[in-house]
């Protein structure tokens, strides 16, 4: 072993010699036109991602609902019109609200279901515990179509039809399997000696999960909160079929509801539109540093 | 670590802790999850549609006047005439699309993680550019997306300008298809790059070292590192991209709404029965429901056996 570390180590220390190029090459480095490529292709890969949006935020500044069609004009007139006349003419504020509800009830409410959920299943091998990770798995695959219509009607039932906490509930069959099953794998992650710890020092079960184990999984926490966040402000089917009042609307049914009031003003609708993407993805940004280390915590452990 | 659990499970004698941690998660998902199924379940027995259930119109009450018809929703469904429009045509394209959109997502996800995953410079900011589609809401880019595919949109000018066909994306069958596969391409690989850049970075570098020390190639080091170090990573996120396209409603229903009859896939078109039609057929468009769910759960057995049979286990 020893002998091999010192071949491998030996050539990186030496100057490089003019003729052998690659022999002095480091692990983890390639040649010029390696590194060119790559960053052709992330290049490409960026301007592929970042386009569409751009486009829509170019659009968004034209005055007139068929500007799209002959975009160079719109250089010449560009104007925050658009966006006046959303704030100030339209439910757009009252939409941003029923968003911000339902998405912030189903984010707390999910996380903290998902949460004790995650904990039982990653810490205790109760019977029936198999089958109750394959239900979790199963509900990921119902479709809208199978749970819509009972669905409208136990609302209806409920009179919560046409109210937030309808749509909050909705929403949690959705996001709380999958964030079980994320925050599950991410407490899998915390050594159980932190546990035995709690435990030997007088907590109960529910001590040692609410006052060593949460603090602990803050980063899985921050994932699952913004998937369901992320899921419920951009969910339409529910939301379209189950919201009446044009103010309870959430943001995703408000932009569909441009296309018959106002004869599809394209101009307003990227403007809200890119009103919408703005605080989505400020979230987002903020973070997304913990996503790959949360997501993929259950996975990489195997 | 074993022991560790041992002594833990020891402590927990009682299960009751468990069960009382897991009792929310069970009576939401039993109440607004598997009652609905049992419900949709008997729904698709029988003739219900929005002209014969019970409602309410003003002060009115009509009760319901359908009734069990047993297993004929899935017969007529499967069997029954021009069974092939309604529901095998739309079936042969619900699986060419998983099939299609999972392996451009994972090829085109595993791609830009591993030029990722290299020491490069500004590789955070092509990271941060990368998972934009995925950080703004679907409902808000598929929009974009109408705009430039549009009769008279940024595509088709820049293809004319080319010189190159222009064809009609939102209008003809299988443009709309190819769009339909594209924006869910746009739109699910950050998902993918996200989560394989995860499963590089939890390899071992030093398996790498071992095998370049062996002489291994890149090819080789990437056949036989990189991939059996991925495998987990993979096969969990694998299901999940089938399942969620299977099941992917927004981009087809913000894409073309009503207008594209041939380029909906199943559960576009099972909502298209129940909600956007009149008189709407909630009996039939349940019944699409379950047989999607059937086919889901059958397809994750054989995935799991198949895992299993490999020696893999699923990460659940």
């Amino acid at each position: 072993m020893s002998t091999t570390t010192v071949k491998t180590s030996a050539p990186a220390d030496q100057p490089p010699t003019s003729g052998t190029p690659r022999s002095v090459r480091r692990r983890g480095e390639r040649g010029r036109g390696a590194s060119l490529a790559s960053h052709g292709i992330l290049i490409v890969a960026s301007l592929i991602a970042l386009f569409p949006i751009a486009w829509l935020v170019f659009l968004s500044l034209g005055p007139d609902k068929d500007d799209y069609l002959h975009p160079g004009e719109i250089w010449g007139k560009m104007t925050f019109d658009n966006y006046s006349f959303v704030l100030s003419d339209t439910n757009f504020f009252d939409w941003l609200r029923s968003s911000l509800i339902v998405s912030l009830g189903a984010t707390v409410i999910g996380v903290l279901l998902a949460a004790t959920t995650g904990y039982a299943v990653s810490r205790m091998r109760f019977p029936g515990y198999k089958k109750f990770m394959w239900v979790l798995l199963v509900t990921q695959m119902f479709p809208v179509a199978v749970l819509m219509v009972p669905m409208y009607q136990i609302l209806s039932e409920l009179k919560l039809i046409d109210s937030y906490g309808g749509l909050v509930l909705v929403y949690l069959t959705t996001t709380v399997p999958y964030c079980a099953w994320l925050l599950k794998g991410y407490f899998d992650t915390i050594p159980f000696e932190i546990d035995e710890a709690g435990r030997v020092d007088g907590l109960t079960p529910f001590g040692t999960f609410a006052r060593l184990i949460l603090p602990l999984a803050r980063p899985g926490l921050a994932v699952a909160a913004f998937y369901s966040f992320i899921t419920a402000f951009g969910e339409v089917a529910f939301a379209s079929t189950f919201m009446l009042t044009d103010t309870k609307y959430t943001l995703a049914v408000g932009l569909q509801s441009f296309v018959s009031e106002h004869d599809a003003q394209r101009n307003l609708m990227a403007a809200t539109a890119v009103l919408i993407a703005i605080p989505a993805a400020a979230f987002f940004y903020l973070v997304q540093k913990h996503l790959v280390t949360g997501l993929t915590a259950g996975g990489t452990k195997g | 670590m074993t022991v560790a659990v041992q002594r833990l499970k020891h402590s927990y004698q009682k299960y009751w802790y468990a069960y009382a941690m897991i009792a929310p998660v069970v009576i939401v998902l039993g109440v607004l999850v598997l009652y609905p199924l049992a419900y949709g379940f008997y729904l698709t027995l029988t003739d219900a549609n929005s002209l014969n259930t019970g409602r309410t119109i003003g002060v009115n009450e009509i009760e319901a006047t359908y009734k069990f018809i047993g297993f004929d929703n899935y017969a007529d469904i499967l069997w029954g005439e021009t069974a092939y429009d309604r529901f095998w045509s739309h079936f042969i394209w619900t699986v060419f699309w998983t099939a299609a959109c999972v392996a451009l997502h994972y090829s085109v996800g595993l791609g830009l993680a591993l030029l990722l995953n290299q020491k490069l410079r500004g590789r955070t900011f092509y990271r941060l550019i990368l998972i934009l589609p995925w950080a703004v809401p679907t409902f808000v880019t598929v929009f974009g997306w109408r705009f430039m595919l549009a009769d008279g949109g940024i595509i088709n000018s820049a293809l004319e300008t080319l010189h190159l066909p222009t064809p009609l994306w939102l209008e003809d069958t299988f443009w709309q298809r190819f769009a339909a596969i594209m924006v869910n391409t746009w739109c699910g690989v950050p998902f993918m790059m996200v989560s394989l850049l995860g499963g590089l970075q939890s390899i071992d570098s030093t398996l790498y070292e071992a095998a370049e020390m062996d002489g291994a190639s890149a090819w080789q080091r990437f056949r036989y590192v990189t991939l059996p170090g991925l495998r987990s990573v993979s096969s969990t996120v694998v299901l999940l991209g089938i399942i969620w396209t299977f099941n992917q409603f927004a981009i087809i229903f913000l894409l073309f709404g009503d207008t594209a009859p041939d380029a909906q896939i199943l559960v576009t078109w099972a909502y298209y029965l129940g909600f956007g039609q009149q008189p709407r057929d909630f009996a039939q468009s349940a019944a699409y429901g379950m047989l999607l769910l059937a086919i889901l759960i059958v397809f994750t057995s054989f995935y799991r056996r198949w895992l299993n049979r490999n020696d893999q286990q699923l990460a659940i």
